[in-house]
């Protein structure tokens, strides 16, 4: 194992984003504004060079640290998967920098201010640690890139400095800190059974025995709790709650697509044939119930951020379908095909429409002075460009034509169809009408005709809006992937019946869910009865998940759960 | 039963009380010192492996102890910040609990610049 020529670039995808943070935190004043812009724009380039580099060679790119190669050092790879992530992640960082100008420009007359100062910084230190993790070749780094990812995502949540957030902080950071000291346990395990933590090697000494078994439950889990997976979300709508809206986007688009690459990783990478049947299964089962469940609460909620908050734990479900659909049941292991490319595509068209989603959320909060759903009447004309980010990022979302979301949809059903998998075509057509249910209603809330005229506390900037809208068509724009490497006939005719028809229903049935569940004035009629004592069902059971007990044990229950369905 | 073995019955001993500390214990301070407790126990069970690797004359496997370090680098750096921010709730809310059951006291003005 070598360095391959174009290795060098990997390691400035990392460094150059660190030593920002360092030359911003000396510098001080305004210059951490300056230097993150400057350094958004080097390291968009790098991202570039980076996938530049790998098509023209074909195969991984591979840097050894130091010149030694493992076990005993420490090797830097790219494939594939971390040549996507990474240049999809430089473009919505680069979005997420340009929308927070607006937000976090340090005030005139003052040399510095603490938050605009902290919120660079800490944009450039989640840049570096994930490409970290996207680069990083073997366990232990990762565990690393993790907790710098970890450490980095927790003060953004409390970055106005109020008790409210300071708690939502604190709340994270515990709950990530068990969730990577299950990991680092998983890791040691792994090392001492292996003698490496090296993957490609580590693959190839991994057998299923009650160790590796082990190692397997606690490392899931853990990874599961820092990606606020059902049932282990409890930080996650505390943290939305009150973070702005530049930090929510950092946090829902970026920060648990971290965690979730390590799931891949470590299930395809070093467990594929680890991984038994059972255990795909229970994965894409509570990823099921979180679509399911978290979308019901978000059409309860009553503010638009935390709407939006529910709905990123929904999408983060359907992130954990490919799982059970990538198992080749006649071969016994995972495989890397249509569903890991199906994968891929929800993740960064997820990660592009959440944080356009947050962004156009944020300029509604400023104009208007609240984001309160039931006085969002006449936004879609006093704000157009938002509400066209908001729209289109939720019609990403939906998986209907033109978007990545529904090329991964296609993808998904046809591996499901293949495999035999059938009850996972159900739950995809249900996660559409789920997922539409929400944008539905945002959408009807914002066209209403107010009473009086909306009167905007406050001009927002049309650059920030803008970001906002670029960062929408990207996420729908990723369907021009099936101009490319993906076959053309996953595209059939929007205006085919059959097509036409899927469409419909979906749309209908998520505006009939809008409907029933919408939260509205007291109403005696039975239906609205019925709404309301389900949707309290599925709101309270949730209340009850995020009590930081019966997280805990939910903790447990899982990693019992992954142990009991890998032996099997 | 070799000291390896020992120490490593024993990481599993604190990982378990740790765990149980963590999930049991309502104040944060107790959660990050229970945390705290698991992390030792990780490191106790990549010192028993670094015991068991042992060889060529050496005391033990050196790439585990390195590991090791950085571990314990990285769990500090944890608790410092879980410290820090604790100490910054108890300044702005005058408690130290998690849950927000409390009556939320007069909301201090959105500081921008504190120190």
């Amino acid at each position: 194992m070598t360095t391959t020529p174009g290795g060098l670039l990997l390691v400035l995808s990392v460094l150059v984003p660190f030593v920002g943070v360092m030359a911003g935190f000396v510098l001080g004043g305004r210059n951490p504004q300056r230097i993150a812009l400057l350094t958004l724009v080097a390291g968009l380039g790098i991202a570039l060079a980076i996938a530049d580099a790998y098509l023209r060679s074909g195969s991984a790119l591979v840097y050894l640290l130091g010149g030694w190669a493992p076990p005993l050092g420490v090797a830097l790879r790219a494939d594939s998967l971390s040549v996507m992530m990474l240049v999809a992640i430089a473009v919505v960082i680069c979005g997420i920098g340009v929308y927070a100008c607006a937000d976090f420009g340090t005030p005139e007359g003052r040399r510095e201010a603490r938050a605009p100062f902290s919120f660079w910084l800490l944009l450039l230190a989640v840049w570096g640690s994930l490409n970290l993790v996207f680069v990083s070749g073997d366990l232990f780094t990762l565990y690393v890139a993790l907790e710098l990812l970890t450490f980095a995502g927790v003060p953004l949540v409390c970055l106005d400095g109020r008790g409210e957030t300071l708690r939502a902080a604190l709340r994270y950071l515990l709950f990530a800190l068990l969730g990577s000291v299950f990991y680092l346990l998983g890791a040691v395990l792994l090392f001492g059974a292996c003698g490496t933590l090296d993957i490609p090697l580590l693959a190839a000494r991994v057998r299923p025995e009650p160790v590796v078994w082990t190692a397997a439950a606690l490392m899931t889990t853990g990874l599961l709790a820092k990606t606020a997976l059902f049932p282990l979300h409890l930080w996650l709508p505390p943290a939305h709650a009150g973070a702005p809206a530049a930090a929510s986007a950092v946090l829902s688009a970026l920060v648990v697509k971290g965690s979730w690459f390590l799931v891949v990783r470590l299930w395809f990478d070093v467990l594929p044939g680890v991984v038994t049947f059972s255990a795909a299964q229970v994965l894409g089962g509570l990823g099921a119930v979180a679509i399911a469940l978290f979308s019901v609460v978000a059409l309860r909620q009553q503010r638009l951020k935390l709407l939006i908050a529910y709905s990123t734990l929904a999408q983060i479900g359907y992130l954990f379908l490919m799982f059970p659909l990538a198992f080749d049941i006649a071969a016994g292991h995972l495989v890397r095909g249509d569903a890991v490319t199906a994968g891929m595509l929800q993740a960064i068209s997820h990660a592009t429409a959440k944080a356009a989603m947050f962004m156009a959320a944020g300029s509604i909060y400023a104009a208007l002075g609240h984001d309160r759903l039931a006085g969002m009447a006449g936004i879609a004309r006093a704000l157009p460009i938002s509400m066209l980010a908001l729209g289109l990022g939720g019609v990403a979302l939906m998986g209907v034509l033109p978007s990545g979301a529904y090329l991964a949809k296609k993808l998904l059903m046809g591996a499901a169809d293949g495999s035999g998998q059938w009850w996972w075509t159900w739950v995809l057509l249900a996660g559409g009408a789920l997922t539409s249910s929400y944008v539905v209603l945002v959408i009807a809330r914002a066209f209403r005709t107010p009473d009086e005229p909306v009167q905007l506390a406050k001009q927002v900037s049309r650059v920030a809006q803008s970001a906002a809208l670029a960062l929408s068509v990207c996420s729908v724009l990723l369907a021009c992937a099936a101009l490319g490497p993906l076959p053309a006939s996953l595209i059939a005719n929007p205006l085919a019946p059959k097509e036409l028809m899927t469409l419909l229903i979906t749309v209908g049935c998520g505006g009939a869910l809008a409907w029933f569940f919408a939260a509205r004035a007291a109403d005696a009629h039975l239906s609205r009865q019925v709404a309301r004592s389900v949707g309290g069902t599925f709101e309270r059971s949730d209340a009850f998940l995020r009590r930081w007990p019966v997280a805990g044990i939910s903790l447990l229950v899982v990693a019992g759960g992954f142990g009991w369905a890998l032996v099997t | 039963m070799n000291d390896a073995t020992i120490f490593g019955l024993c990481a599993a001993v604190l990982v378990g009380l740790g765990v149980y500390g963590l999930i049991v214990n309502p104040q944060p301070l107790r959660k990050i010192l229970a945390f705290n407790v698991v992390g030792s126990g990780v490191f106790l069970l990549l010192g028993a492996i670094a015991r068991r690797g042992a060889g060529a004359g050496f005391g033990g496997d050196p790439v585990p102890q390195a590991l090791l370090i950085t571990g314990i680098v990285v769990a500090f750096s944890a608790t410092a910040l879980a410290v820090a921010l604790l100490l910054r709730l108890h300044d702005a809310t005058g408690s130290v609990t998690l849950s927000s059951d409390a009556p939320p006291p007069p909301a201090p003005a959105a500081d921008v610049d504190a120190a």
